[in-house]
């Protein structure tokens, strides 16, 4: 008896797809907490926050950079993390494991979901931006150093929360895990506050972790040039943020290799 | 075949079996929760495997589902080592876990069609819901399924793939009585398609009724595999014929127990009053082979 032959890649990976999507618009708590969440930021701020930072730069306008980070770290790390420690806990990921699909596919389907999710919430945000604080649109070049700089620090994220959700013992403690770890990072790394403001020996700290150049990079798209003089090293370097979030690439990769499990630690 | 009918350590392992596992170890730390373990599982037979917790049964059954690696023996799963099984040996295979359809947003026909999409010859998922009784759920999300609708799920997500070998980890836990004779026949449907099952569970009545060999495993070994009326030397045992006789309730230990009451109907005019007729119960044999064992 030989055995029927099995679907295609592409078919069990378009699947998994629309399993990924499903489950995540589906669930109010998510939608809120991963879309929302940025944007009230953004409007709560927006509304307390009131400075001149120069060269005709207001709150808002340079905000947009922040949030927008605040936005791609939700979609990616802290989405994944969570929801991937919640799969392995409830036996989701087990039962996957049993099952002729490739591992490939389910990390193909979460990749799919990060990139929905991170364009909803970047679509969202710059729609707020313009119509309530009025915010300048990137333009000409810069919105192909948004679209690199948005996709490679996704895709440090993901990676990243793919290896974070494996630190989490189990998906109910995995939000209370995460969700700070997330914070601090966006904290140290400028995205509540001007880059320059965080303490010196912070921002060393940040400087060898992605968020901070994920912020640093979109600042050069929604900010004019003459701002870049308050940046560390006085120019956006984005050179240097394509190497680091390049090389977190790989280490996420390596670690996610060196770590993933399909059961929780304890279970045996 | 009534008797044990294990294979014997260094016996090699049997091409024709659904499973053949010979001298099987897994190691915790220091202690081997599995330690030696030989077993066969011919092909189309049900196979019920039992064991106190913590005997090595669920790490046994993981190792041969290709979820766990082994320390030692060798282990062949329709003729595959699970240790090196691709996607085309697990889609042969249906995995019933104890907890497996988790807390999704999909409804319970989006769930198995995503499923049905990772086998080259799924059931139309359709007719499985049908053959659960999950027909009238399915436009309900997973997660507002009841305990016992979410085990038919767990089931039919286990066979959509149309698997020559079904692994069935304490399937009817949280059943009803109703819903486990409903599960059982289900069962059986499934046997007369040709499918091997192996299924562990801790109700004996259900490895009584559904099973063609029980195993008993204790610490990490198998006691004994026997058909269910013979386990433990149940079909041999002693007998005890009970009656009443001038209003005193008398009791008899015989192991002929056929012709004892052939003698004892002599003796009566009409019927035998209060007669009974008893063999020590599967609980009574697994009881006895797992006391002190186990934990």
């Amino acid at each position: 008896m030989t055995a029927p032959a099995l679907p295609s890649l592409a078919r069990v990976y378009g699947t998994r797809a629309r399993v990924e999507l499903k489950e995540f618009f589906r669930q109010r708590e998510s939608v809120v907490f991963t879309l929302a969440f940025p944007v009230i930021l953004l409007l709560a701020l927006g509304a307390v926050l009131d400075y001149d930072l120069g060269a005709g730069v207001d709150f808002p306008q340079y905000f947009m950079a922040g949030v927008i980070t605040a936005g791609i770290v939700g979609a990616s790390l802290q989405n994944l993390a969570i929801h991937i420690a919640g799969e392995r806990s409830d036996g989701t990921l087990k039962s996957l494991a049993g099952t002729p699909m490739p591992a490939s596919a389910y990390f193909a389907g979460k990749v799919v979901q990060v990139l929905a999710v991170a364009v909803a919430t970047i679509a969202l945000l710059l729609g707020v931006g313009v119509l309530v604080y009025g915010i300048d649109l990137p333009s000409g070049a810069d919105w192909l150093t948004f679209a690199w700089v948005s996709v490679l620090g996704a895709a440090a994220c993901t990676l990243l929360g793919i290896a974070v959700s494996t630190l989490c013992r189990n998906g109910r403690s995995a939000s209370a895990t995460v969700t700070p770890i997330a914070l601090v990072l966006e904290f140290v790394s400028g995205v509540f506050l001007p880059f320059d403001q965080v303490p010196g020996w912070l921002q060393d700290v940040a400087a060898v972790l992605p968020v901070k150049w994920v912020a640093q990079g979109l600042r050069s798209v929604f900010l004019p040039d003459a701002l870049a003089a308050q940046e560390p090293a006085g120019s956006w370097e984005l050179g240097r943020v394509a190497l680091v979030l390049g090389a977190w690439c790989v280490l996420g990769l390596v670690l996610c290799v060196l770590t993933f499990r399909w059961q929780d630690r304890d279970t045996r | 075949m009534v008797g044990d009918s294990r294979p014997r350590p260094g016996d090699p392992l049997d091409p024709d079996a659904a499973i053949s596992v010979r001298g099987l170890v897994k190691r915790y730390g220091d202690r081997a929760a599995v330690d030696g373990l030989d077993l066969d599982i011919r092909r189309g037979e049900i196979f019920a495997l039992l064991g106190p917790n913590g005997a090595g049964k669920t790490t046994t059954v993981e190792v041969l589902e290709g979820h766990r690696r082994r320390d030692g023996g060798e282990v062949r799963v329709l003729g595959v080592d699970p240790a090196r099984g691709g996607r085309r040996w697990k889609a042969e295979l249906g995995i019933v876990l104890q907890s497996g359809a988790g807390d999704s947003q999909l409804s319970v026909r989006e769930l198995l069609e995503a499923r049905a999409a990772c086998y080259g010859d799924p059931r139309d998922p359709g007719e499985v819901l049908e053959l659960v009784g999950l027909t009238e759920k399915a436009g309900a999300r997973g997660r507002t399924l009841s305990g016992g609708q979410r085990r038919r799920l767990d089931v039919a997500l286990g066979i959509v793939g149309r698997p020559r070998l079904l692994f069935l980890d304490e399937p009817t836990t949280g059943f009803d009585p109703e819903a486990r004779r409903q599960f059982w026949s289900l069962i059986r449907s499934l046997r007369d398609l040709g499918t091997t099952m192996l299924l562990t569970t801790h109700y004996l009545d259900e490895a009584e009724t559904l099973a063609d060999r029980v195993g008993v495993i204790a610490r990490g070994r198998l006691a004994e595999v026997a058909v269910p009326t013979a386990l433990g030397g149940r079909g041999s045992a002693p007998a005890v014929v009970g009656w009443t006789e001038d209003g005193v309730r008398r009791t008899a230990e015989t192991a002929t127990p056929t012709a004892f009451v052939r003698d004892l109907a002599a003796r009566f005019p009409g019927e035998v009053p209060d007669l009974t007729v008893g063999r020590p119960t599967l609980e009574d044999v697994y009881l006895k082979m797992i006391g002190g064992s186990g934990e």
